[in-house]
């Protein structure tokens, strides 16, 4: 705002300030109904109810206590789900980083004739609502038994965690070609044709010289891809039955059911459901940021 | 390398887009083999336009949503982004707070907002003085509001998702330029419609494509809210109602899904037409 009005001459600088504290007043504003909604749901969430039927909601609480997220934490079995949810986010974003770093590999290194078209089946298929496809999926995973070495006694990819981290790859790999694709773009292509004169074996390009270079754009979309699957609330709702298999973020749908005549504990219960993510958004926020942004400035 | 997970996304992605259209023609329930007697033709699109009494208010609904964050939603996280946009004091303080909610689930989101929606307990109606069983304000009931209320709640994440993506594009436009157009003596306002604006165009364009698939997979929060009943009614949980719980209406279910998917071709065409574009270059 100041540097659109310069040059600096005295009376202009004195015009501009209070536009300028505008702007922040503004801003502080914005940033305090921002956060409202999330600091609300603590202050509910550190009260307990008695003090909260007394005194009514907006009051000066008399005690402040962590009894409700006990609370949920227990009644709700949020360790069950945390570790479900664990089960498959880990192995969700390691498969999905593996094998669409090596569809982008194969994508942006060699030129193809249907290079393009592949890049634009991966892509598309992820912008696709999931509930374009939910129906026939749904029959689908009560059809297809799980391979082999993944089967216990003949079940069915549907009500499985293998199932459940299936569609997630699946539907997020269309993702992260594109991102990847784009980065590797961006690398010399020079380096791959210099270790190809080499006699180096395609695979090892991949994994001990592409891959290395691309670090910063796997860190990003690690993050990204975690809070993503961990927060997937629809597949793991629909191809999961069994409540205690579903990941926190579906489970909350059950537990909104049970605590929703204290909505105190209903508080501590979704802030239970949000903190890893908060965490690991506020440890990794420049990693979460450029994951976001990777997708849509090219390069 | 590609063939595998090029196979595996056939089959669990295009394979069951390509099957929703075969079974749109059926009524088949999901139970036995599909047999002639099944084939029905286009009697689910026919009972669909108009004898079924939700589809029209579930287009309506996702119309609406749209409308509200292309319009409202998107462009406020874009002003945001521009305001931030400039050397400012604690500007990592103010992207932290306008970011959080980006990382927080839908589900955990609507649960959030339920705290200030809740009757007699939630936040606007003890500020409002109308939490006695007398005057209650019903936001997530009534369903003449509770459309709005689902999409304040989800306007807070959509906000900072855009500004994400804004912001970043801002930063990379070429300082030059509005070096020039400050000498051409353009204000503030100037520059940024007339130059700035324009070079985005890319950028534009992928927010507009974000802002429309954001509106027709809207499933999670209206889920939380009610399962997308009574006022909160989307394409999206038309299909998970009729074709996976309750009536295992298969057939209809599919008809529905091929309506959201010929809708949300036109975003997809949008972007991949533009990534081409930018392949060429």
């Amino acid at each position: 705002m100041t540097a659109a009005t310069a040059p600096a001459i005295r009376p202009n600088r004195r015009r501009i300030q209070p536009r300028r504290i505008a702007l922040y007043a503004f801003l502080t504003i914005m940033a305090v109904t921002w956060l409202f909604p999330l600091l609300w749901a603590a202050y509910t969430a550190l009260r307990p109810y008695g003090d909260t039927l007394v005194n009514g909601y907006i009051s000066v609480a008399t005690t402040l206590n962590f009894d409700n997220f006990v609370e949920a934490f227990t009644r709700g079995q949020f360790p069950t789900f945390y570790l479900n949810s664990l089960i498959i986010a880990v192995p969700a974003v390691i498969l999905t980083l593996l094998v669409s770093s090596m569809v982008a590999f194969a994508v942006s290194r060699f030129s193809w004739r249907f290079n393009l078209v592949c890049l634009m089946i991966f892509t598309a298929g992820n912008l696709l609502p999931p509930q374009v496809i939910i129906v026939p999926l749904y029959q689908l995973y009560q059809l297809l038994p799980l391979p082999e070495p993944f089967t216990e006694n003949g079940k069915l990819l549907y009500d499985q965690y293998q199932g459940t981290i299936l569609i997630n790859v699946v539907f997020q790999v269309g993702f992260c070609v594109f991102v990847l694709s784009n980065y590797m773009k961006t690398l010399s292509h020079e380096l791959t044709e210099a270790a190809l004169a080499d006699g180096a074996p395609v695979w090892r390009i991949y994994w001990s010289v592409i891959l290395p270079l691309c670090r910063p754009a796997l860190a990003a979309l690690a993050t990204l891809e975690f809070t993503f699957i961990y927060n997937d609330f629809f597949w793991a709702l629909i191809l999961m039955k069994s409540g205690d298999k579903r990941p926190i973020t579906s489970a909350l749908n059950n537990l909104q059911g049970q605590f929703f005549t204290d909505i105190n504990v209903l508080a501590a219960g979704a802030l239970l459901a949000a903190i890893p993510t908060i965490l690991v958004y506020l440890a990794l926020q420049r990693q979460f940021i450029s994951g976001l942004t990777l997708g849509s400035t090219k390069g | 390398m590609v063939g595998i997970p090029l196979l595996f996304d056939l089959a669990l992605i295009w394979g069951p887009t390509f099957v929703s259209v075969l079974l749109s023609f059926t009524k088949w329930d999901g139970f036995g083999a599909i047999t002639e007697s099944d084939i029905i033709g286009l009697k689910n699109y026919e009972s669909l336009l108009t004898s079924y009494p939700f589809f029209w208010p579930a287009l309506q609904h996702n119309i609406i949503w749209l409308g509200f964050l292309m319009f409202i939603a998107t462009p406020f996280g874009m002003f945001m982004a521009v305001l931030l946009d400039r050397e400012l004091r604690g500007s990592r303080i103010y992207q932290t707070i306008f970011y959080l909610p980006v990382v927080l689930s839908l589900a955990v989101i609507g649960i959030i907002w339920s705290l200030q929606y809740a009757p007699e307990q939630g936040f606007i109606n003890n500020v409002l003085g109308r939490n006695r069983n007398d005057n209650l304000i019903d936001w997530l009931g009534n369903p003449n509001l509770n459309l709005w209320a689902a999409l304040v709640a989800t306007s807070w994440r959509h906000v900072g998702y855009i500004m994400v993506i804004y912001l970043a594009g801002l930063k990379s436009v070429d300082p030059a330029l509005r070096e020039a157009a400050k000498v051409d003596g353009a204000n503030e306002r100037q520059t940024f419609f007339r130059v700035v604006f324009p070079v985005m165009a890319p950028i534009n364009i992928v927010i507009v494509v974000i802002t429309v698939i954001e509106a027709l997979r809207a499933f999670d929060i209206v889920y939380i809210i009610n399962r997308g009943k009574n006022g909160l009614e989307l394409l999206s949980t038309l299909i998970t109602n009729n074709g996976i719980s309750e009536s295992n209406r298969v057939g209809f279910a599919s008809a529905i899904a091929v309506v959201l998917l010929l809708i949300s071709l036109v975003p997809i065409i949008a972007f991949l037409a533009r990534t081409m574009r930018e392949q060429r270059r």
